[in-house]
C-alpha cells in the first residue's frame, strides 16, 4: 500500500510528461486525479493505522535493492519503507497539500504538462523521505526533490526566480552533502543503514568523534527546517515561487527537516541530542524571536509569511530540545499543524496576488469589502497561525511550552513572547490589507468563485479546526510515534 | 592457439581497421564504412562473450597479456564506447566523403590500443598499447585540418610526448629496481625489497602517476583538456573524454594495485592521489563555472570527474574482507561516467549540429525546440551532478563510501562540497535550456543513428541508476583480480 502511495505520483508524472500537447488543458485533471488517488490511499492507511501499538512500524515493505556486500562490496541498500506515528501525519500532510496545490494551480497556463509532472515528481521525493527506513534510501529521496523544486521555482516563479531557485539548491546540496559524509561515517562503525538497527545501536569505534557525525547529519536538517543563520534561502525561495509551490515548500518541505531531526537525529543519537539540548533550545529561541521581529518589518505579503514560518519552525526545535514525551509530541504536532496553516496562508496570499498583482502591503487597503470570502478565510488562517484556542496551532504550541517549561525556562518565556509577537504581526497585517479606507484602484476586484480555489480553502479550514477542537485523532498517533524516541532517551 | 584466441577480440578490431581502409579504397559507396566498423566491433564483442562462455580466461603470449574479469570488463566498455562514437560520427564524417575511411580506422585503432591496455600485464606491452591509442588520438584530434582542430592536435601531441617521456623514466626506474618488466615480477621484487629502496620505488610511482596523469586528465596535467576538447571534432572529444580516460584508469589500477600495491608504499601514493584528486575536482569544477562554450565546460567537468575516480584509487586501503572496494568503485564510476558522458556528448553533437553553435547561451529554449534532446542532455547532467535516479548517484555513493572506509574523511568532505560547486554549472546548462527564450524557431531533430546511440546511453544511465546491481557485480568481479588471495 505504501509503495502505491509512493510511486503513484511518479507514474502520474510520466503520463503528464507524455501527454499529447494538443490536449494540454486536460492534463490538470489527470494530475488532480492522481494526487487525489494518492491522498485517498493515505487516508485509508491512516484509518487502518493501529493506534494501540506503542512501538514498531506498520505496513512495512522490505527487500534488498542492492546487495553490494555479497561479493565484497561495502554496503547494502534496502528498499525498506514503513510508517509509524511520526511519519503517517507527514504522509497525510504531503498527499493532502499536494492535492490542494494541484487544485489551486488549475489556472496555470504556462507549460502545464511540465508543471504538473514536476509537482508529482516532487511529491514522490517528499513521500520517500517520510517513508524510508533505510538511511541511504532516505538520502536518495532527499536528493530527488532538488531538480523538480529548482525548475518549479525558476520557470513558474516570479521576480528573482532564478536566483532564488539556485540559492535553494545550493543551500540544500550543501546540507545534504555533509549529511552524506555523516551517513557514511555512521555506516563505518555500525555497518548498517537500517533504521531499526541504527536506532538501537551502540555506536562505537567511529573515525571522528560521534558528536561530529551527529552535527554533519543534522546540517541537512537544520538547513531545511530552517535554523538561523541557515535560513536565508527560505524567504527568497518562498517569495519568488508560484503560490502552489510556496504551499508545498512551507507546508511539506520544511517538515523534512523537523522529521529528519526526530527520526535520524534524536532517535539514532540520543546521547548527543542530550548533550546539545541546550544549544537546540537557544537556536530555537533565536529562530522564534528573530523570525518574529523580521516579520514585523516586512512589506511583502509572501515574505512576511515566509519569515513567520522561520519563527514557527523554531517551536518545532524548541519542542525537540525538551527531549521528553510532551515536548516531542508538541514538536511533531507543530509540524503537522503548521503545514496546514501556512499552506492556507500562502493560498490566501496567492489568491490576493492573482487579483491585485501586487504583494506590497502598503498598496493594499480595504480589500474586505471587495472580497469577503477571501477576507474571512484569510482571517481564519491568521487566527490559526497566531495560536488561537480551538485552532490547530494552539494545541501544538501549548504542548511545546508544557514540554520545555520545566527544563529551559528562559527559552520557554521567549517562545511565549514569540506568540505575542505573532499575534501582533498577523493582526497588523490583516488590518492593513483587509480594512482601512477602500482604495479606488481596487474597485474592480472580484471575490473568488472558482470551486478549485474555494474547495482547498474550505478543506484546510475544516482540518485546522478539527485538530483544534478534537486534537485526539492526531495526537494519539503522534504520541505513539514519539514513544520509542522517549524510550531511547531514558 | 590459446594465445591467439585470447588475443582475438583486439585482433578482430585491428583487422577491421585494415579492412575499412581497403574497402574505402575500392568501394565507391562510402556509407558502408560505419556499418563495417560496427560489424567489426560486434564480432569482437561476440568473441569476447564466447571467451567468457568457454572459460577462456588466462594468460597469453607469455603473460604479456591477460584475459581476466578486469580486462573483460574494459573490453566490453571500449567496444560499446567505440560503437556509440561511430554512431555519433556518421553524420559528421559524412560531410567529408574522401576521408571517411581514415576516421573509422583511427577510431578502431584507438579501441584496439585501449583494449590491449586493459589486459596488458607487462611494462613494454603497456607502453606499446598506450602509444597505439595515443598516436591515433593525436591524428583524430587534428582531423578537421582547420586551425582550431590542428592546434588541438598539435597541443595534444606535444604534451602527450612529454608525458610519454615521463612515463618511460618511471618504467625505466622500475625496471632498474626490479630487473623485470612483468607486473607480477615487479610486485614480488617490491615485496622483498629492502626498506632503503622505498624512496626509489616512490619516485618511480610518482613518475608513472605523472605520465598517466596526462591521459587521466588530472591536475597538474589538465591544461590540454579544454583546448583539445574544444578544437577537436565533437565525436572525437566524446571519444577522448571517455575511452582515453577509462583506458588510463584501467592501467593505473592494474599497475598501482597489482604491481605497486605493497602496503609499504601504497599508503604513500594513496596520499599523493588523494591530494591530486582534491585539487583536480576543485580546479575543474571552479573553472567550469565560467565557461561559455559547452565543450570547454565538459572539458573541465571531465577533469573534475577524473578527480572523483582518483578518490577510489586513493581508497586502496579500503577493503571488505579480501576485496578492494576502491578499485570496484573506480570501475563502476568509469562505466557510469562512460554512459553519462557519451549521452551528453551525443546530445551536444546533435544540438550543435542543428543550431550551428557550441555556445551555451545559444542552447536557450531547447526544452521546447528539442524536447527529447534536451531531456537526454538534462538527464545526463543530473547524473554527472550525482543526483538520483541515475547511475552517477550510485557511482558517487559507492566511491565516497569506499574513501570513508579508507579513512579519507577530509577527501570525502572536499568531494561532496565539490558536488555543490558542480551543481552550479550542470544545472546552469539545464536552466538555459528550459528557461531561456529561444532566439530561433523550429524543431531541432537528430539523425537516426545518433538518436539510437543517445537512447542507449541514456537508458544505461537510467537502468544503472535504478538497478545498478548487475554493473556493480561486474565491477566487483573485475576488481576481484586485485584481491588478496
Amino acid at each position: 500500500m505504501l509503495s502505491a502511495i509512493l510511486f503513484l505520483p511518479l507514474a502520474g508524472a510520466v503520463v503528464c510528461a507524455l501527454w499529447p500537447r494538443e490536449h494540454e488543458q486536460y492534463v490538470r485533471w489527470w494530475a488532480a486525479l492522481v494526487s487525489l488517488a494518492a491522498f485517498i490511499i493515505s487516508v485509508v492507511a491512516f484509518a487502518m493505522f493501529d493506534r494501540t501499538q506503542s512501538a514498531g512500524f506498520q505496513f512495512m515493505e522490505h527487500f534488498t535493492w542492492i546487495d553490494a556486500r555479497e561479493i565484497g562490496g561495502a554496503f547494502t541498500l534496502q528498499y525498506k519503507i514503513g510508517i509509524d506515528g511520526l511519519s503517517i501525519p507527514m504522509v497525510l500532510l504531503t498527499t493532502g497539500l499536494t492535492l490542494l496545490s494541484v487544485l489551486i494551480s488549475f489556472g496555470v497556463g504556462l507549460r502545464p504538462k511540465e508543471y504538473f509532472a514536476w509537482m508529482l515528481v516532487l511529491e514522490t521525493g517528499v513521500l520517500g523521505v517520510f517513508l524510508s527506513l533505510d538511511f541511504l534510501l532516505f538520502f536518495l529521496f532527499w536528493e530527488v526533490e532538488l531538480v523538480p523544486m529548482y525548475l518549479l521555482i525558476s520557470i513558474w516563479g516570479t521576480g528573482r526566480k532564478e536566483y532564488a531557485a539556485l540559492k535553494f539548491v545550493l543551500f540544500t546540496v550543501a546540507g545534504s552533502s555533509l549529511m552524506l559524509v555523516g551517513i557514511f561515517l555512521l555506516h563505518y562503525s555500525t555497518n548498517t543503514f537500517d533504521f531499526e538497527q541504527l536506532s538501537g545501536a551502540n555506536i562505537q569505534n567511529t573515525i571522528v568523534p560521534i558528536n561530529l557525525i551527529f552535527w554533519l547529519i543534522l546540517a541537512a536538517f537544520f538547513v531545511k527546517l530552517p535554523v538561523f543563520p541557515l535560513h536565508t534561502w527560505l524567504p527568497d525561495a518562498h517569495t519568488n515561487a508560484p503560490t502552489a509551490v510556496s504551499v508545498l515548500l512551507a507546508g511539506v518541505l520544511l517538515k523534512m527537516g523537523g522529521y529528519g531531526i526526530l527520526r535520524w537525529g534524536v532517535s539514532v543519537f540520543p546521547q548527543a541530542a542530550k548533550n546539545f539540548a541546550l544549544i537546540f533550545a537557544i537556536l530555537a529561541a533565536i529562530n522564534i524571536i528573530y523570525g518574529a521581529f523580521v516579520v514585523l518589518r516586512q512589506q511583502d505579503l509572501k515574505r512576511l509569511i515566509a519569515y513567520s514560518s522561520v519563527s514557527h519552525m523554531g517551536y518545532v526545535l524548541l519542542g525537540v530540545s525538551a527531549l521528553k514525551q510532551v515536548g516531542l509530541t508538541g514538536a511533531s504536532l507543530q509540524m503537522f499543524t503548521h503545514g496546514m496553516i501556512t499552506g492556507l496562508l500562502f493560498i490566501m496570499v496567492g489568491l490576493i496576488y492573482e487579483r491585485t498583482h501586487t504583494r506590497d502591503i502598503g498598496q493594499m487597503s480595504g480589500l474586505m469589502r471587495k472580497m469577503p470570502v477571501i477576507g474571512v478565510a484569510f482571517y481564519i488562517a491568521g487566527f490559526a497561525s497566531l495560536g488561537l484556542p480551538a485552532m490547530a496551532g494552539f494545541v501544538a504550541e501549548l504542548l511545546v511550552f508544557l514540554g520545555t517549561f520545566d527544563k529551559f525556562v528562559p527559552m520557554t518565556i521567549l517562545g511565549v513572547v514569540g506568540v505575542l509577537l505573532s499575534a501582533g504581526y498577523i493582526l497588523w497585517m490583516l488590518q492593513r490589507v483587509l480594512w482601512g479606507p477602500p482604495m479606488e484602484r481596487w474597485e474592480g476586484l472580484r471575490d473568488t468563485r472558482n470551486w478549485w480555489e474555494i474547495g482547498p480553502v474550505v478543506g484546510l479550514i475544516v482540518a485546522i479546526i478539527s485538530v483544534g477542537v478534537y486534537p485526539l485523532w492526531i495526537v494519539d498517533v503522534v504520541q505513539n510515534g514519539v514513544q520509542p524516541i522517549v524510550h531511547r532517551l531514558a | 592457439m590459446d594465445d591467439i584466441t585470447r588475443f582475438l577480440p583486439e585482433l578482430i578490431v585491428l583487422v577491421t581497421a585494415g579492412l575499412v581502409v581497403l574497402v574505402d579504397l575500392f568501394v565507391p559507396d562510402k556509407r558502408v564504412l560505419p556499418w563495417l566498423t560496427l560489424l567489426g566491433l560486434a564480432v569482437s564483442a561476440g568473441w569476447t562473450v564466447g571467451l567468457i562462455v568457454a572459460g577462456g580466461q588466462g594468460r597469453a603470449f607469455g603473460d604479456m597479456l591477460r584475459v581476466d574479469a578486469f580486462s573483460l570488463f574494459f573490453l566490453f566498455l571500449f567496444q560499446a564506447v567505440a560503437a556509440v562514437v561511430v554512431l555519433s560520427a556518421i553524420d559528421f564524417v559524412g560531410q567529408m566523403p574522401d576521408r571517411q575511411g581514415e576516421f573509422y580506422a583511427l577510431v578502431l585503432t584507438v579501441a584496439t590500443g585501449a583494449m590491449l591496455l586493459s589486459g596488458a600485464n607487462d611494462l613494454i606491452m603497456i607502453f606499446i598499447s598506450l602509444e597505439l591509442t595515443s598516436i591515433s588520438q593525436y591524428a583524430l584530434a587534428g582531423f578537421m585540418r582547420d586551425s582550431r582542430s590542428s592546434e588541438a592536435g598539435l597541443k595534444y601531441l606535444l604534451l602527450g610526448a612529454v608525458s610519454t617521456a615521463t612515463l618511460l623514466y618511471g618504467m625505466a626506474l622500475l625496471f632498474g629496481l626490479t630487473g623485470t618488466t612483468a607486473l607480477p615480477g615487479i610486485a614480488t621484487a617490491l615485496h622483498s625489497a629492502s626498506d632503503n629502496l622505498r624512496p626509489a620505488y616512490l619516485l618511480a610511482a610518482t613518475l608513472l602517476a605523472a605520465g598517466f596523469g596526462f591521459k587521466m586528465a588530472i591536475f597538474p596535467f589538465q591544461m590540454w583538456v579544454p583546448d583539445v576538447y574544444e578544437g577537436a571534432p565533437t565525436p572525437v572529444s566524446a571519444y577522448l573524454s571517455v575511452a582515453s580516460k577509462a583506458a588510463a584508469f584501467a592501467i593505473v589500477l592494474r599497475i598501482f594495485f597489482e604491481a605497486l600495491g605493497d602496503s609499504r608504499i601504497s599508503s604513500e601514493w594513496a596520499n599523493l592521489f588523494a591530494v591530486l584528486a582534491a585539487i583536480s575536482m576543485t580546479l575543474g569544477n571552479v573553472v567550469a563555472i565560467q565557461q561559455r562554450n559547452i565543450k570547454r565546460l565538459f572539458g573541465y567537468s571531465s577533469v573534475a570527474q577524473a578527480g572523483n575516480f582518483l578518490v577510489g584509487i586513493a581508497a586502496v586501503s579500503a577493503s571488505s574482507g579480501r576485496f578492494t572496494i576502491g578499485a570496484s568503485g573506480v570501475l563502476f564510476f568509469v562505466a557510469a561516467y562512460a554512459f553519462t558522458n557519451l549521452g551528453a556528448f551525443l546530445a551536444i553533437i546533435a544540438i550543435s549540429d542543428a543550431i550551428g553553435s557550441e555556445n551555451i547561451a545559444d542552447y536557450a529554449g531547447l526544452g521546447r525546440r528539442a524536447p527529447w534532446l534536451a531531456a537526454i542532455l538534462a538527464f545526463c547532467l543530473v547524473s554527472l551532478t550525482g543526483l538520483p535516479p541515475t547511475a552517477g548517484f550510485f557511482a558517487k555513493v559507492y566511491i565516497f563510501n569506499a574513501a570513508i572506509q579508507a579513512k579519507f574523511v577530509w577527501l570525502v568532505v572536499i568531494a561532496v562540497l565539490n558536488t555543490l560547486v558542480s551543481a552550479v554549472y550542470y544545472l546552469g546548462v539545464l536552466r538555459v535550456m528550459y528557461l531561456g527564450e529561444s532566439k530561433a524557431e523550429g524543431r531541432v531533430r537528430a539523425g537516426l543513428p545518433i538518436s539510437f546511440g543517445m537512447a542507449v546511453s541514456a537508458l544505461g544511465v537510467l537502468v544503472f541508476g535504478v538497478a545498478p546491481g548487475p554493473l556493480l557485480t561486474a565491477a566487483q568481479k573485475a576488481a576481484d583480480v586485485f584481491a588478496v588471495h
